[in-house]
This record gives structure tokens, C-alpha cells and sequence, in this order.
């Protein structure tokens, strides 16, 4: 990679071992995707969780804290995405207190560095939204794709390493889509139907990122009717990016980038596929395979105060028989007390967490503490990850979930 | 004649070249399938073996092995996880795929995992599961041997 002055200085040591060791991991990755330089970026979100980093991942973080007299910095705006556990509902969550001593080592390394421990995966919802052009090195799929595709900006998949690395250097090599030839569109797909809720959204993200298929694919979808909103959008790209690694998509008339079909190339492709309401009923079905229900999730992504206002009117009036837990940012959370929906939820049985999203808490070990298989929730991404975690997850409506923490079913 | 002599021909060794490799060369066992590969997905890390139901792989120790598989899915964690199973020696000794995206080449650039991506064929079609293969990032390629 060709290095400008500033870099070269890096990379030879004068501006401490820290940022030394981070420009070298970046090089690496660079490297290996043929990418000429780096571009400066503007932000930093770092996917950080305990059970992810581990032992060896909590002692790197520390040893890095501690390197150059523990001076080392993030040069930008850096920002995290939940944590492996709410300290506060612990106890509940019945996780175990090495997972607490470990998120609270990696919490402390990093806020050393000098990262901003703000916890969420909706930081595009209330952190601050990148503009279109702007070039972030961005952590959690949900958040990249969101972020590249409804507010234009650019980034690539930053694991925790690497975003961390572009906090500590302020840049991030220039390749994928930091690329105006990578964004567009590479797959051309025509919606017959247009959701209406955040299950319906994310089926079709779903249906969509199993067509695409890799990360270097880009769909292009026309047919679809009006404004979606920010919480479809949300839950419609962290599916796509779940079920197929996508990181950029551009809906015709819609996402900035793709006024027309012809913005993005989609003109010159085949409709590889057309997709119907029964394509997404079909992916929804294949999860519907109980009745019975041990535990319902409102996560991944974190909930937005709307959403949070909806499941509170929902829990009005019901006494639940099984868990309910609704995850949000802690960003959300004061205002969901403030307004009253988290005591709502409460009253009724339900639990609202901050600062934690469920899948990146430990899963297999809370399920095994909690007695916890069948799982229902509103989210395609999360139904997608949890299988592998032992996990029957089933994909719902937020009415029909709700309705099955006061039943214990879902019909 | 050769075969009079009781000698047989070596077999030829294949070579498939990569766009993309990092790490150092290894020798090792080859786990084939045409399926997708993110390690909070589709792992039971401690168990060492593939957990997702649905996975081609399921219930397969991955350890010491050379993953040869289609594309990543899912998430960023694999980036800090490839580190995190190679500290406590529950990891594939390489990863091999048709095309990689970036949390896949961050994960082996962190975890020192070997890694090679990019053939002009389906390399999941082209290495037999359980053959002896060597990864060469340093060349970019990849011998069945």
C-alpha cells in the first residue's frame, strides 16, 4: 500500500507502539485486498462483546491499554456496540460472574483507550447518523449495511480489531466500498410485495441477502411502495447482512444513491429474481415448527423508542407466563423510563435491558442456566444466528409474541 | 514398466491459484463443503465441531482441519473469535473460500490463521473432502497433494 508521510511515521514507531501495531494489522488487511491506500475516516464502532473477545481477546485489549504507558488513544470519534450483558439485570439473565469480570476488564481496556462506551447496534437511530459520502469504519453488519445503504455513506465490515485499528489511526484501507465501482448494483431483484411489519421487512431482507449470496454482492430492488421507515429499514438490512453477508443494497426511488435504476447500473442487469409475498411467508414458515414457547426476545437490533412504545401498549393489561425481554440502547432506555414504557413492560412480567443485544450475551450459556429453546421474536437476523447456538427460534409478529409470553404460545 | 517393478506413479499434485492469501503455509486435512462459515453462526467453540442444524458440516470437528467452503455469513465476531479459539488450540489450522469479505481476512490477519480466497473455479467442487492439501498464501495457491 502506498503510505503518505503521516502513515510512514506510524508505521515506523513516532507515534507509539499502539497505533504502531494498528497500522500494521490495517496493512495486512489492505494487502491482502489489493487496496492502493487508506482513506481518513470520521467515526469508529468496535463490535467488542466478552464473548466474542474471549480470555486471549480481553488480555490483547489490556496489553494494549497498557502499551506506551498507557497513553495510547483513538484519534476519532469511537464508539461500541452492546455489551454481553445489562449488569443490572445480570442476576435475572442468570449469567455467570466470570462473564461480569470479563465485561468489566474489556470495559475498562477500552475506555482507556479512549473509546466511548456507547453500546449499541442502533447508533445510525441515536448516536449520530453518517452523511452520505462520509467514510466511517464501521463494526456490526446491521449497522454497515444501514449505514452505506440508506445513509450513503461508506464503509466495509470492520471487525473489532479493525474498527478499533481505524479509531487508533484514524483511517482505513481504501477498498470495497470505500469504492464508487463497488456500489453498484450486481444483482437486479423485483419485490411483487411490499411488507408492512418488522418481521414481514426482515423476512424479505432475508429472502434477499440468500439471493445475493456474498459480501461483494449489491442488490438493486425495484417495486417496492412508498417510505419504509427507519425501523423496517433497519430490520430489513441487519436480515439481508445476517442471511447473506451483505453489506450495501439500493431500493429504486427510495436509498439515496439510486434514484433511478440507472444510478446504480441496475439498468444494464436481468431481473435475477422476482420475490413475492409467498417467498417471504416461506421463510417465516420454515421456523414455524412449534407451538410452545420458553422464552420471547424483542433484539438484534436493539429496539427504537417506537418500538418500545409499541410492545408497552401491547403489555398493557396482560400478566405474563413466560420471559419477555426487550433489549434497547442505553441511549433509549432513560427514555423509555422516563415516558413510562419500560414500567409498562414490567408490569405486565416483561424486562427491558440496556446496553446488550441478545445473541452477543452468552446465549448457549443462559439458555442452558434458563432452562431456554423455543424462542420467539420479531427478528429474521436474530431467528437466523441462534440456531447454531442450540436454540428453536420461530419469527412472529411483535402482537403474536406478545401474545405468546401471556400464553406461552403462539397460537 | 514401471508397475512390473511394483512402483506405482505418484499421483500429480493439483494446483489451484487464489487472489488473496495471508498467513503461513500449512499441510493438513481437508473439510469440503459447499456451505457458508461464520463462527459465532455456526460453531460450538468449545466443542470444536460445526452446531448449526442445518449446516452440510454439522456436528464435524473443525479442529486442525482445512475449511474449504463457499463464502462467509453472519456477523463481524469472527474477527475477534478466530484469535480468541486459537488461544486455546480449538480452530481450523486454515480457511479456504470461493470469495472472502473482510471479517474473514481481519479474523485470520489477527489470529494468525492461514487463509486463501478467490479461484477461478468452485473450490469446494475442485479439492475432495479428507485429501491432504497445502495452503501457500505466500504464492496464492492452494495443492491437493
Amino acid at each position: 500500500m502506498k503510505l503518505d508521510d503521516e502513515e510512514e511515521a506510524m508505521l515506523a514507531g513516532e507515534f507509539g507502539r499502539v497505533a504502531q501495531i494498528a497500522l500494521e494489522h490495517q496493512i495486512k488487511v489492505g494487502d491482502f485486498f489489493g487496496a492502493p491506500d487508506f482513506v481518513p475516516v470520521t467515526q469508529a464502532h468496535i463490535m467488542a462483546d466478552t464473548e466474542s473477545l474471549g480470555e486471549a481477546g480481553v488480555l490483547w485489549l489490556e496489553r494494549l491499554a497498557d502499551d506506551d504507558g498507557g497513553r495510547g488513544r483513538v484519534r476519532i470519534p469511537t464508539i461500541t456496540d452492546p455489551r454481553g450483558t445489562d449488569f443490572a439485570k445480570a442476576g435475572m439473565l442468570r449469567q455467570a460472574p466470570w462473564m461480569l469480570t470479563l465485561e468489566r476488564r474489556a470495559i475498562d481496556a477500552l475506555t482507556r483507550l479512549g473509546v466511548s462506551m456507547t453500546d449499541t447496534c442502533i447508533n445510525y437511530q441515536t448516536i449520530q447518523a453518517p452523511t452520505r459520502g462520509e467514510h466511517v469504519a464501521f463494526g456490526d453488519t446491521g449497522v454497515v449495511i444501514y449505514s452505506n445503504s440508506v445513509c450513503g455513506a461508506r464503509s466495509n465490515f470492520e471487525g473489532g480489531p479493525s474498527a478499533l485499528s481505524a479509531g487508533l489511526t484514524g483511517r482505513t484501507p481504501r477498498y470495497g466500498f470505500h469504492l464508487e465501482a463497488e456500489r453498484q448494483a450486481t444483482i437486479r431483484v423485483r419485490a411483487d410485495w411490499t411488507p408492512e411489519t418488522l418481521n414481514d421487512w426482515g423476512a424479505l431482507g432475508g429472502v434477499i441477502g440468500r439471493l445475493g449470496g456474498n459480501y461483494w454482492s449489491v442488490p438493486v430492488v425495484e417495486g417496492l411502495d412508498g417510505a419504509p421507515g427507519s425501523d423496517a429499514m433497519k430490520h430489513f438490512g441487519a436480515a439481508m447482512a445476517s442471511f447473506g453477508s451483505i453489506a450495501l443494497f439500493h431500493l429504486v426511488g427510495i436509498t439515496p444513491e439510486a434514484s433511478r435504476l440507472a444510478d446504480v447500473g441496475g439498468n444494464r442487469l436481468p431481473v435475477a429474481q422476482r420475490i413475492t409475498e409467498a417467498d417471504v411467508k416461506a421463510l417465516q414458515n420454515a421456523y414455524a415448527v412449534a407451538d410452545e414457547i420458553d422464552v420471547v426476545v424483542f433484539s438484534a437490533p436493539q429496539l427504537s423508542l417506537f418500538e418500545l412504545r409499541r410492545v408497552a401498549e401491547l403489555c398493557d393489561g396482560k400478566t405474563f407466563v413466560k420471559p419477555l425481554l426487550a433489549m434497547t440502547s442505553p441511549q433509549v432506555k432513560p427514555d423509555a423510563d422516563r415516558m413510562g414504557f419500560t414500567e409498562r413492560i414490567e408490569a405486565a412480567g416483561g424486562q427491558v435491558m440496556s446496553g446488550m443485544c441478545f445473541y452477543q450475551s452468552y446465549a448457549r450459556e443462559m439458555a442452558e442456566a434458563n432452562g431456554w429453546k423455543r424462542l420467539a421474536t420479531n427478528s429474521a437476523k436474530l431467528v437466523n444466528i441462534l440456531g447454531g447456538y442450540g436454540y428453536v427460534p420461530m419469527l412472529t409478529t411483535i402482537e403474536q409474541c406478545v401474545r405468546a409470553a401471556e400464553t406461552g404460545r403462539l397460537t | 514398466m514401471k508397475a512390473a517393478s511394483g512402483l506405482q506413479a505418484a499421483a500429480p499434485v493439483r494446483e489451484f491459484k487464489a487472489r488473496h492469501g495471508i498467513g503461513a503455509k500449512v499441510r493438513g486435512e481437508a473439510l469440503v463443503a459447499h456451505d457458508g462459515f461464520s463462527a459465532r453462526y455456526d460453531l460450538d467453540r468449545i466443542a470444536g465441531v460445526f452446531s448449526r442444524p442445518t449446516h452440510q458440516l454439522a456436528g464435524q470437528s473443525y479442529v486442525g482441519r482445512i475449511l474449504v467452503l463457499d463464502t462467509p455469513k453472519g456477523g463481524v465476531a469472527t474477527a475477534w473469535m478466530l484469535h480468541e479459539m486459537a488461544s486455546r488450540g480449538v480452530v481450523p489450522l486454515a480457511i479456504v473460500f470461493n470469495t472472502v469479505n473482510p471479517i474473514l481476512a481481519q479474523g485470520a490477519a489477527f489470529g494468525n490463521v492461514s487463509m486463501l480466497a478467490g479461484f477461478d473455479g468452485d473450490i469446494t467442487a475442485l479439492v475432495p473432502n479428507g485429501a491432504t492439501v497445502e495452503i501457500d498464501p505466500a504464492h496464492r495457491v492452494l495443492r491437493v497433494v
